[in-house]
C-alpha cells in the first residue's frame, strides 16, 4: 500500500543516492592525485586559514603584524600591519627648534642613527646654504660608515638568528660592542649619539681614536672572512635562502625599493655613487650587485657591504684633512666654550642659539643619502622661524615593506621568516 | 663517608659544613632571583641594547637571564624596552596577563619608565599608566651595564621578598588572575608576606587574638608616631613661611 | 635636477598637453618643483613617466605637508626620480582646505607607481586628505578606529604636561 509516509522515504532515498552519486562524480572529477595538498591545490579558494603572526613575535624584527592567509603551508595573501611603535615624531619635531629636532629625529631608523641625523643636518644645511668644512665632510663620511657596518651586522646577527644559527649572532654582537666602542670614543654615547650637528660634527675625534679604529679595520675583514666561512657554504642556509623571496627588479622599481635589496636583484643604483655628497666623490669603493635577487643575494651583497665600508673607514684615516670640524657661521653654530668667558658677542650667540635657536629661511628641501636599509630622504618645510614647519622622512623600510608581499606569495611559511629576515625592516623607520 | 666514621662533633662539624638550612620561602626565592627568563619584548632603541646586554661581552647569562623566551607563559620578567605606542598597549596587556605569576616588569630606557622625550599624543607617558612596574631604569638608551644594574637589583628583591604588596601599590587589580584568585573559593593565589601565616615556622600555632591585638596595638603607636611626627613638621613648615613671609 | 629653463620648460610641455595643468614652478636650493592642482595629479604625472624627453619613472617618496595658516592649505608633494639621468623633480600639489566636516581630496597614482600605496595610506592617515581611487585607503600607523588627524598643524600635540616640583602642592616623598 502506497502511504503518503513511504513515498516519501522512496523520494528522500532516491534524492540522497543520487546525491551521493553527484558527490563522487564531482569528487572523481577534481581529484587527479590522492593527497589532500594536491586536492587543494585545484581549488584555491577551499581551504584558507587567516592566522595572525605578530605584533608579539620572535621573528617578526620589531613590532610588525603581519595577516598572513595559508593554504596549507603556503602563503596566498599577505597584509602588513604596522603603527605599534608610531611615536609621532615627526609631529614632535614641529614643536623643536632645529637643534633640538636632531636628538628626536636619530631615533627613527634606530639602527642607522647617525644616518637619520645625516639626513636632517644635510637637508638643513642645504636651506641655509652653509658649507660644511672638509673635515667635519670626512668624519661625518667615516661615522656613516661605521654605522652601515654595525647595522649590517645586527642585521644578518637576527637573521641568521632566525634560520637557526645563534652563533652568528653572537659573533655579529662581539664586533658591534667594539663599533660601538669606538663611537662612544668619538662622542660619548653607544647610540643616538648625537654627534652630528648642523654644520658639521660636535667634536673634533679625541687621541686614541684613530689607532684603536686602525686596530678595528685591519681585524674586521678577517671578521667578516669568518662570517663568509660559516654561512657560505652552509647547506642549511643554502636551502633555506638560494631561489627564495625573489621579485624581479622591474618589480621592485615599481615598488620603490632601494638599497640592498634592489642592488642585490642587478640594479647597480647606489645614492653614495650617484649624488654628491659629503666626502663619497673622493673615495674608491665599489658597489656589490647581485645577479638573481634571491635571499642569498641579499646576503652576500650585505656582507661585501661590510668589506667596502672597511675600505671606505680606512681611506678616511689616511685622508682626514686638517682644519675645524664645525662651520664658522656664528648664527647657526655655537662658539666654542673658551670663547664665551672673553667675548661678548660670543656669549650673546650662544644663547640666542640655546635659548631660541637658529632661523632658517623659508624653503622646502627634499635631501636624500643612502643609508644601510636604502634611500633616506629627509624633507623639511622651513617658513622663517627658528622651528622646522614640517619634518618627514621617506624612511626605505617603509618603502620596502610593499615588497614583501611579493616575496612571500605561493611560498611556504618557513621562507616568509627568512624573506623578512632579509628584508631588514626597522619598526622604528617604518612607523616613526 | 661510611656510617659511624665520624662521630660526635666531628660529625657535627661536618655536616655544617656541608648543608645550608634555609627557609623554605628563601630557598624558593633564591631560585627564581637566579632564574628570571625574559620574555622577548623588543619594542625600539633599547631591545638593541638588550641584545648587547644578552651578548658575548656583558652576558646576562651569568645571571640566569639569558633564555629568553617568546611565549609569556614560560617567561617571568618582561623587560619593556622601548617607546610604548598608543597602539601596542592592549597588546602588551594581554601579554603580561597571559604570564604566569610570579611575574616582574622592567621599564627600561626613559620612554618606558616616563614616556622619554616623547611628550605627545602617540606615545604613552610610562608604562606604569597600565602596568605595575617593578624596576624602572633610566637611560636613552641605558647601557648594557645600565640593564645589567637594573636586573639585578630586580634579583635582590626577589631575593628580599617576591611579593611587596605591588598590586595594591600599583592598585593593579582587575587582572584575569586577580579577579579569579579573589573570587570565593576561587585558585588560590600564593601571596608571600602578606598571609597571616607568614613568618612562623612550620608546625607553630595560629596567632591567637592576643597576639593579633598586640600587632593591632603596635600598628596604632606606629601610627600614633606619624601623625605626631607630621604635626611637628608641619608646625616647623608653618613656622618657615611666616619667616619667609615676613621677608617678602 | 633639472635646471631653472628646463624646468620652465617642462612646465610648457605638460600645460600644452594637459592645459592649465601646471600652476607655477620654483626652484630653490638647485630643487626643481611644479605646482599643480589636485585634478591634474594623474595626467601630470603619466606626462612626467612615459613622455619620451621625460621618463620620470620612480616616484622617490610621496608626503603630505599642512601649511596652516597659508593658503592653499594642503600639499601633497611627489619626489619623481629618473635614474638614468639622476634627475629629480618634485611635484607639489596644493590642496584647499575644504572647510570643516569636509575631507581635501586628489586622485591616486597606485597604478602609475605602486609605490605610493602605503604613502597615501599614510598621508590620508596623518592629513585626512582622500585619495580617489585607492585600493585600501585606511589608517596605516595610527589604530584603526583613531579620531582626528595627527600631523595637521591645529591637531593638538598631547602628552602629559610635566609636573615641576615648585607646582606640586606638598613636598613630594622623595625629598623627605
Amino acid at each position: 500500500m502506497a502511504t503518503p509516509t513511504d513515498d516519501r522515504i522512496a523520494d528522500t532515498t532516491r534524492t540522497m543516492e543520487e546525491l551521493g552519486r553527484d558527490a563522487i562524480a564531482r569528487t572523481e572529477a577534481e581529484v587527479i592525485g590522492t593527497s589532500p595538498i594536491e586536492r587543494t591545490a585545484l581549488d584555491r579558494e577551499q581551504e584558507l586559514l587567516t592566522i595572525n603572526m605578530g605584533p608579539h613575535h620572535p621573528a617578526t624584527h620589531g613590532v610588525l603584524r603581519l595577516l598572513v592567509s595559508l593554504e596549507g603551508e603556503v602563503v596566498r595573501d599577505l597584509k602588513p600591519v604596522m603603527g605599534y611603535v608610531h611615536t609621532g615624531i615627526e609631529k614632535s619635531c614641529e614643536q623643536k627648534s632645529y637643534w633640538k629636532v636632531i636628538p628626536f629625529v636619530e631615533r627613527m631608523d634606530y639602527l642607522s642613527y647617525y644616518f637619520n641625523a645625516e639626513a636632517f643636518c644635510g637637508a638643513v644645511e642645504k636651506m641655509l646654504e652653509l658649507e660644511i668644512p672638509r673635515r667635519a665632510k670626512w668624519l661625518r663620511t667615516l661615522h656613516l660608515e661605521l654605522n652601515r657596518i654595525s647595522s649590517h651586522l645586527v642585521g644578518l646577527g637576527t637573521t641568521a638568528l632566525d634560520l637557526g644559527a645563534i652563533s652568528m649572532f653572537w659573533y655579529c654582537f662581539r664586533e658591534r660592542d667594539k663599533i660601538l666602542d669606538i663611537m662612544e670614543m668619538s662622542s660619548g654615547q653607544r647610540m643616538h649619539t648625537r654627534y652630528f650637528q648642523v654644520g658639521g660634527v660636535i667634536e673634533d675625534i679625541p687621541l686614541g681614536f684613530e689607532r684603536k679604529l686602525r686596530a678595528f679595520t685591519a681585524e674586521m675583514p678577517d671578521r667578516i672572512d669568518q662570517y663568509a666561512a660559516l654561512l657560505d657554504r652552509n647547506e642549511i642556509f643554502l636551502q633555506r635562502t638560494k631561489d627564495v623571496g625573489i621579485v624581479p627588479r622591474e618589480r621592485l622599481l615599481e615598488l620603490g625599493v632601494t638599497g640592498p635589496l634592489l642592488r642585490a636583484a642587478g640594479e647597480p643604483w647606489d645614492l653614495r655613487k650617484v649624488e654628491d655628497y659629503l666626502a663619497y666623490r673622493e673615495l674608491e669603493f665599489d658597489i656589490p650587485v647581485g645577479t638573481v635577487g634571491d635571499n642569498y643575494d641579499r646576503y652576500k651583497v650585505r656582507l661585501q657591504e661590510m668589506r667596502e665600508s672597511v675600505k671606505i673607514i680606512s681611506q678616511c684615516l689616511d685622508g682626514l684633512p686638517e682644519g675645524p670640524w664645525i662651520a664658522d657661521d656664528r648664527k647657526v653654530v655655537l662658539p666654542p666654550r673658551d670663547e664665551l668667558s672673553v667675548s661678548m658677542e660670543a656669549l650673546i650667540s650662544h644663547f640666542k642659539l640655546v635659548t631660541e635657536g637658529f632661523r632658517v629661511p623659508p624653503g622646502e628641501v627634499y635631501y636624500p643619502i643612502e643609508s644601510p636599509r636604502g634611500e633616506l630622504g629627509c624633507f623639511v618645510v622651513a617658513d622663517g622661524s627658528a622651528k622646522p614647519v614640517r619634518v618627514h622622512f621617506r624612511e626605505p623600510s617603509f618603502v620596502n615593506l610593499q615588497s614583501l608581499r611579493d616575496m612571500c606569495m605561493d611560498q611556504y611559511v618557513a621562507d616568509l621568516i627568512c624573506n623578512l629576515a632579509m628584508l631588514d625592516p626597522i619598526l622604528g623607520g617604518i612607523d616613526r | 663517608m661510611q656510617r659511624g666514621l665520624l662521630a660526635g662533633a666531628d660529625l657535627d662539624s661536618y655536616v655544617e659544613e656541608r648543608v645550608i638550612t634555609t627557609k623554605f620561602d628563601k630557598a624558593v626565592a633564591w631560585a627564581r632571583g637566579n632564574a628570571m627568563w625574559p620574555a622577548t619584548f623588543g619594542l625600539a632603541c633599547c631591545a638593541i641594547e638588550m641584545m648587547s646586554m644578552v651578548s658575548a661581552r656583558y652576558d646576562s647569562a651569568r645571571y640566569g637571564a639569558e633564555v629568553f623566551r617568546a611565549s609569556p607563559r614560560q617567561a617571568d620578567m618582561l623587560i619593556l624596552s622601548g617607546r610604548v605606542s598608543i597602539k601596542m598597549v592592549p597588546v602588551i596587556r594581554r601579554i603580561y596577563d597571559q604570564m604566569l605569576e610570579p611575574k616582574w616588569v622592567i621599564a627600561m630606557g626613559a620612554c618606558s619608565s616616563s614616556g622619554g622625550m616623547f611628550a605627545n599624543y602617540a606615545v604613552v607617558q610610562g608604562a606604569d599608566k597600565f602596568l605595575p612596574v617593578d624596576i624602572y631604569i633610566p637611560g636613552c638608551p641605558p647601557r648594557p651595564e645600565a640593564l645589567m644594574y637594573g636586573v639585578l637589583k630586580l634579583r635582590n628583591k626577589i631575593l628580599g621578598d617576591p611579593d611587596l604588596g605591588w598590586r595594591d601599590e600599583y592598585r593593579a587589580h582587575g587582572t584575569e588572575e586577580d579577579e579569579r584568585a579573589s573570587k570565593p573559593g576561587g585558585i588560590p593565589v600564593e601571596r608571600a608576606g602578606t598571609a597571616p601565616s607568614d613568618g612562623r615556622l612550620v608546625g607553630e600555632a595560629e596567632p591567637t587574638p592576643e597576639q593579633l591585638a598586640s600587632e593591632a596595638g603596635l600598628l596604632d603607636e606606629a601610627e600614633r608616631a606619624v601623625s605626631e611626627r607630621a604635626a611637628v613638621v608641619g608646625a616647623q613648615r608653618a613656622e618657615h613661611d611666616e619667616w619667609e613671609g615676613r621677608d617678602a | 635636477m633639472p635646471d631653472a629653463p628646463g624646468l620652465e620648460l617642462i612646465a610648457a610641455e605638460i600645460n600644452a598637453r594637459h592645459p592649465d595643468a601646471v600652476l607655477g614652478t620654483t626652484y630653490d636650493h638647485g630643487q626643481a618643483a611644479l605646482i599643480i592642482g589636485p585634478s591634474s595629479v594623474r595626467d601630470t604625472l603619466l606626462h612626467l613617466k612615459e613622455a619620451p624627453g621625460q621618463e620620470y619613472d620612480f616616484l622617490a617618496s610621496l608626503h603630505a605637508a599642512d601649511y596652516l595658516p597659508r593658503t592653499p592649505r594642503f600639499a601633497v608633494h611627489y619626489e619623481l626620480l629618473n635614474m638614468a639621468r639622476v634627475e629629480r623633480l618634485r611635484v607639489k600639489c596644493v590642496i584647499e582646505d575644504p572647510g570643516e566636516e569636509r575631507l581635501p581630496e586628489t586622485e591616486s597614482v597606485t597604478d602609475i607607481f605602486p609605490t605610493a600605496e602605503f604613502q597615501e595610506r599614510e598621508a590620508y592617515d596623518f592629513f585626512g586628505i582622500v585619495f580617489r581611487g585607492h585600493p585600501d585607503l585606511r589608517r596605516i600607523l595610527m589604530p584603526e578606529d583613531y579620531i582626528g588627524w595627527p600631523q595637521r598643524r591645529d591637531f593638538p600635540v598631547g602628552g602629559d604636561p610635566v609636573i615641576f616640583t615648585n607646582t606640586e602642592d606638598e613636598v613630594p616623598g622623595w625629598t623627605r
